[in-house]
């Protein structure tokens, strides 16, 4: 019994003895000098479990009682959650030596915060989700204020934990109610109290707390004021990272608690999550105008992509999540280039973030540049890019399930939206002549995710890779 | 033969336009009045071999979709092998004569190029009218209608730098708008109830189509009469008639040889030919077509009025041509479509190469329109002198009465105003055409004796260098006055005569003709017979049976009648026409002596006539130079109104409405958002735990007043 389970989440159980083995091995030789080695080969254990998840995984298999579950969610989830982390390790790996802060942590914290998303997307239990977040919040905290020396990475740490701290004792407190009203904490059990369109109303409050802790971890507005000050604060590689992984543990998160624990109530849920949907798209395209730094900018423009990511979900249909993972999928690939392109900004060696800078870019580096409006295009939605097509799809899903009025409001929510994304392309194409331009990048490494994701943003248009029948296969196993 | 006809023009529009950066300008020329001359050609040959039997030439499948099939085809028949030499006969010596017209141009700097362009867009022009004339149903005819529309604005238009030509260019298009909006309604009609847009179901349908009513707008009508009176409307735009015909001297900024091409001899006449094209229908519409002979009537009087007092040579013409579609109109209208078809034929040489004659004085004259500043051209110009003198002798119907012999006018017009005598037994229409012709005698006299007789007035200098044109411009007035001295004498018969059963393929054979009327012009009434529909259609029964049948139910059977044109049985009028009282035959020749004589008289021996008689009759004087104030009229009815509602939509609706609010948005309200959101973030933690902590109570009481209401 044991060893089934056991085996079920062995690449959980690896990735933790790895960590544990790396933070020792490292500690006792070389310390920081293992540490781009360390980087390389984490990258390379990530690229191998998905690999190992995506090929070999199938069916559903409960472990520990139904406290886990391993079904094509969640191995959709944890490949894309390994891949980005993945990538956004290789990306960084130049920027953070060359300025001093690639210490041996920096990987193993993020293997352990990776364990926890992949317990997170797999909980089949309060239990479990909270076990899985928290593991994944203390590891975040701490990479937050890697630079120890900077006020404002120290400062960004110390905001994402206390308001984290918060967030969880939101959780928490939802998790007892639910406790206490369903007499279990498990998915499985609550779905039976909470089953048939009718519960309590106490249960209710109990999800409304779970979800406000979960919206705090997808950054979905009212819960979001952390975001662009840790995205600023925190050093570049590390926003890059706060952008993908934990944003699609954390919506697959969502997706499951509402889903597995709450199917039977999806009226219920689905105004509050339309209404985190709504205002998340408004105010991540209005809030992200007045923004001139391109880190703060790409926060609100993950608020915003989060809000379109819920859109989906708000469906509380099976097509719902589907769109939604799609979304997210699209959406962590766009961000990866765009986040190679930030940190390839540099003047002087030093790094740039204010968009002012990119005056007059594409009489520099035409190619780059293009490849640069190509992703603010598809994070736009323009078509032909890949980025409309996830639009599309969650906006006939929130169509089809009778959120006309939503998916409305997302379109106008785009519209607003394009403009900053165009004013960067503005910037690039016909601004300032006499400017101070950026370095000639030279990073063979961050040049090849650029032109890859934008790549990837255009020929996606073909199938968009195929990712559909597995997203059509994940959300059909969440969704019964 | 027939589809290289049709393609010829197209090829030459588009290596005339496209292609001559490769091969030049002068071999653009070559090419596409090559082509042209080839596809006049062939179409002399089609005219004079073609049997006067219906053939369909199959081209293209277009459009294919429930009901509607628009195949592209060439319906030939007589109707349009007289359109094809018609259309390629004057678009071809255009073609030539503007290679003299067009050689220098002070519109145009030395480094422009606009040539090409030129013979381009005539090209193109000549491709979109034969695919008018020759197309077997409505779409194609209406693709070509719009062609030709397009060519038109294009070429009125040419002179873009003149803003004149360019507002000239918009009124031709707006106006025709108007006109195809009924046509396009008629089409749309017909295809309503008959569920096809082919000629010979629509043919077929006509008698049925008598008997049907069709709601539209506020009451019922009789689908026939509306359905003609709505393709009417198109001609009407086409064929410049009355309230509809504002463009058409306003077309006159075009170059010359495209008023000589266009607005003379072809496009304009495209309307009388869609009534032709459609007797059919009409003769099942007596309303419609007493309008359409009423309106002609109308319009060849006043058309005529105006031309009396105009100083600019080519509008004049321009007048005159108006007028002359009028007569068309009322014979096509009184149910002798092929009289009107004569009238097209003959007037199409004449007025075309009046036109030509104008260019020639003009370009002689060094670009001076104005009759006024002539004077005494004779002389300088004799070869332009002759063939207007004969274009003038052709217009205003000089022959020897009650014979058969005389210029193409004389035996066209006299022709029409007959049939208008038989077809309204004597009333407003034959009286209209009669003043009209003294009217159109005076004012052709008046611009042959103001250009090339007298003194020399105006600019010194001017006259000083006046010269002959080049022989390639005198070419085609040469060729064209062949046409307007003989084409009367030699198709008289044909069109009007004993032979135009034969020639326009109408069936029916002696005996029948003798079974209904037994007076002596056996022949010539035969075109009352209507055809019994077999050649076809092959059916071996109406062969049978065609002898003593009521043609009528022949068609309620549902066979086109066979032929070009088509009269009811019931017409007699071009039968009566020939037995019209001798002081009716010759009306239209008194008529045209008093012309003459007021003319003489006017400008020649007593020259100051003309301003006494201004002077004395100043209010009517006034109201004929301003145009009877149709402009005035409809820049206050139609065109201020509709400019007010523009500018109404477009400052309030558009700038203020859609633009502010929009505007108001994105400059405005979402900045002000834009600066809220930057102000909540405050950067302290307590602003962003108390936010949370607002959003948790929100979210708690929206989900305790709607989620556990049940």
């Amino acid at each position: 019994m044991i060893s089934a389970d056991l085996n079920i989440i062995l690449p959980e159980i690896i990735l933790a003895i790895y960590a544990m083995v790396a933070l020792v091995g490292a500690v006792y030789t070389g310390k920081d000098a293992l540490a781009s080695l360390l980087t390389w080969l984490t990258a390379a254990v990530f690229v191998v479990v998905a690999a190992w998840i995506g090929i070999s995984g199938a069916g559903t298999n409960v472990a520990f009682n139904g406290m886990f579950n391993d079904d094509g969610f969640a191995r959709f989830a944890k490949v894309t959650i390994l891949l980005s982390a993945a990538a956004v390790l290789v990306m960084g790996q130049e920027y953070m030596s060359r300025r001093g802060i690639l210490r041996f942590e920096y990987p193993v914290l993020i293997v352990l915060a990776v364990v926890g998303m992949m317990v997170m997307v797999s909980a089949g239990d309060l239990m479990a989700l909270y076990m899985g977040l928290e593991l994944q919040s203390l590891a975040l905290y701490v990479i937050a204020s890697l630079r120890r020396d900077s006020v404002k990475s120290t400062e960004a740490g110390m905001k994402y934990f206390v308001l984290g701290a918060l967030s969880s004792g939101l959780l928490l407190y939802g998790s007892s109610l639910v406790y206490g009203f369903a007499g279990t904490t498990q998915f499985s059990g609550i779905i039976q109290v909470a089953g048939e369109g009718h519960t309590t109303l106490g249960l209710l409050f109990g999800l409304t707390f779970v979800v406000s802790g979960l919206a705090f971890k997808v950054s979905a507005v009212p819960f979001h004021m952390w975001t662009p000050d840790v995205y600023e604060g925190a050093p570049t590689p590390i926003t890059a990272f706060f952008a993908t992984a934990p944003k699609v543990a954390a919506m697959a998160l969502f997706a499951r608690v509402v889903h597995d624990a709450f199917g039977g109530v999806v009226g219920d849920w689905q105004q509050i999550v339309a209404l985190l949907s709504l205002l998340s798209m408004y105010l991540g395209a209005v809030a992200a105008i007045g923004q001139r730094d391109i880190k703060r900018l790409m926060a609100y423009s993950s608020i915003a992509h989060m809000g379109y990511a819920l859109m989906g979900l708000a469906a509380g249909t099976e097509m719902g999540v589907k769109s939604m993972l799609i979304y997210m999928a699209i959406y962590v690939a766009t961000n990866i280039g765009t986040f190679a392109f930030i940190l390839s900004m540099e003047r002087d060696g030093q790094p740039v973030t204010d968009i002012q800078s990119l005056n007059n870019y594409s009489k520099r580096e035409p190619g780059k540049a293009i490849a640069v409006l190509i992703l603010m295009f598809s994070l736009a939605g323009v078509p032909p890019f890949i980025g409309f097509f996830g639009k599309l799809e969650v906006l006939r899903a929130a169509y089809d399930a009778g959120l006309a009025w939503l998916a409305i409001a997302g379109v106008i929510a785009s519209v607003i939206g394009a403009y900053y994304y165009l004013r960067i392309v503005f910037f690039m194409y016909f601004g300032d002549e006499d400017a101070e331009g950026l370095d000639k990048s030279r990073s063979p490494v961050l040049y090849g995710f650029l032109m890859a994701s934008a790549a990837v943003m255009f020929f996606g248009l073909i199938n968009l890779f195929g990712i559909e029948g597995p997203a059509t296969l994940a959300a059909a196993s969440l969704v019964n | 033969m027939e589809t290289i006809i049709l393609f010829a023009p197209l090829v030459g529009a588009i290596i005339g336009g496209f292609g001559w950066r490769y091969i030049g300008e002068t071999a653009a020329q070559y090419v596409t009045t090559g082509l042209l001359f080839l596809a006049c050609l062939l179409s002399w040959i089609v005219f004079l071999t073609h049997g006067p039997e219906t053939q369909h030439i199959h081209i293209l499948d277009f459009i294919q979709s429930g009901a509607l099939d628009t195949s592209w085809g060439i319906r030939l028949d007589r109707l349009t092998s007289i359109m094809l030499i018609v259309v390629t006969s004057v678009s071809a010596l255009v073609h030539l004569y503007s290679f003299g017209y067009m050689a220098h141009d002070d519109h145009f700097g030395e480094d422009q190029n606009y040539k090409a362009r030129f013979f381009a867009y005539l090209s193109f022009f000549t491709f979109a009218m034969l695919m008018l004339v020759t197309s077997d149903n409505l779409v194609q005819m209406f693709f070509g209608w719009e062609g030709v529309g397009v060519a038109s604005y294009l070429l009125i238009g040419f002179y873009y730098k003149k803003p004149s030509a360019g507002a000239a260019a918009i009124k031709a298009f707006v106006v025709n708008r108007v006109g195809d909006f009924g046509f396009a309604l008629g089409i749309f009609g017909l295809f309503m109830l008959t569920d096809s847009i082919q000629f010979d179901v629509i043919f077929a349908a006509a008698p049925a189509l008598a008997e049907t009513s069709v709601h539209f707008l506020w009451t019922e009508w009789n689908a026939a009469n509306l359905l003609a009176f709505l393709l009417f409307i198109g001609a009407m735009g086409k064929s410049a008639q009355l309230f509809l015909h504002t463009w058409l001297p306003d077309a006159m900024e075009g170059p010359t040889p495209v008023s000589a091409l266009i607005h003379a001899a072809t496009m304009v006449t495209a309307g009388v030919f869609l009534v032709c094209r459609m007797s059919p229908l009409m003769e099942y519409a007596p309303e419609a077509t007493a309008f359409i002979t009423f309106l002609g009537a109308t319009t060849a009087f006043v058309a005529a009025t105006i031309g009396l007092v105009q100083n600019d040579i080519k509008r004049v013409i321009a007048y005159s041509t108006m007028s002359q579609l009028g007569y068309m109109f009322v014979a096509a209208g009184v149910g002798v479509y092929s009289v009107a078809m004569f009238h097209l034929f003959t007037h199409a040489f004449f007025k075309a190469m009046l036109f030509l004659g104008a260019g020639s004085v003009i370009h002689g004259m060094h670009h001076e329109q104005d009759m006024r500043n002539y004077g005494g051209l004779r002389k300088k110009l004799p070869y332009t002198f002759w063939a207007m003198m004969i274009g003038t002798l052709a217009i205003t119907g000089v022959g020897i009465p009650l014979t058969h012999i005389g210029f193409a006018g004389f035996l066209s017009k006299d022709a029409v105003i007959e049939s208008a005598y038989a077809g309204t037994a004597g009333g407003y229409a034959f009286w209209m055409l009669v003043i009209a012709a003294l009217f159109t005698s005076f004012y052709s006299w008046r611009l042959m004796f103001l250009t090339f007789y007298g003194k020399a007035r105006g600019d010194q200098h001017t006259h000083d260098h006046a010269h002959e044109s080049p022989k390639v411009m005198l070419v085609p007035l040469g060729v064209l006055s062949l046409g307007a001295v003989f084409a009367g004498m030699l198709w008289y018969e044909a069109f009007f005569g004993h032979n135009v059963n034969k020639f326009f393929g109408i069936a029916g054979g002696d005996h029948h003709v003798e079974a209904s009327h037994d007076d002596g012009h056996g022949d010539d009434h035969a075109k009352d017979d209507h055809a019994a529909a077999d050649a076809s259609h092959g059916d071996d029964h109406a062969t049978d049976s065609h002898g003593d049948d009521h043609a009528m139910a022949k068609v309620a059977s549902g066979d086109a009648p066979q032929g070009a044109i088509f009269m009811h049985p019931s017409n007699h009028v071009m039968h009566d026409a020939h037995d019209v009282p001798k002081w009716v035959k010759v009306s239209p020749f008194i008529a045209m002596l008093i012309g003459f004589i007021m003319a003489l008289w006017f400008y020649i021996w007593d020259p100051s006539m003309p301003r006494k008689v201004a002077e004395t009759q100043r209010p009517l004087y006034l109201f004929l130079l301003n145009k009877w104030y149709f402009d005035e009229i409809f820049d206050f009815l139609f065109v201020r109104p509709a400019n007010w509602v523009g500018r109404f939509l477009w400052k309030r609706g558009d700038g203020d409405v859609i633009d502010g609010s929009i505007n108001g948005v994105a400059m405005g309200i979402i900045p002000f958002f834009t600066k809220l959101a930057g102000r909540a973030q405050s950067g302290y933690i307590f602003t962003y735990a108390f936010t949370m902590v607002i959003g948790i109570v929100v979210l708690i009481t929206w989900m305790t007043l709607s989620g556990g209401a049940h």
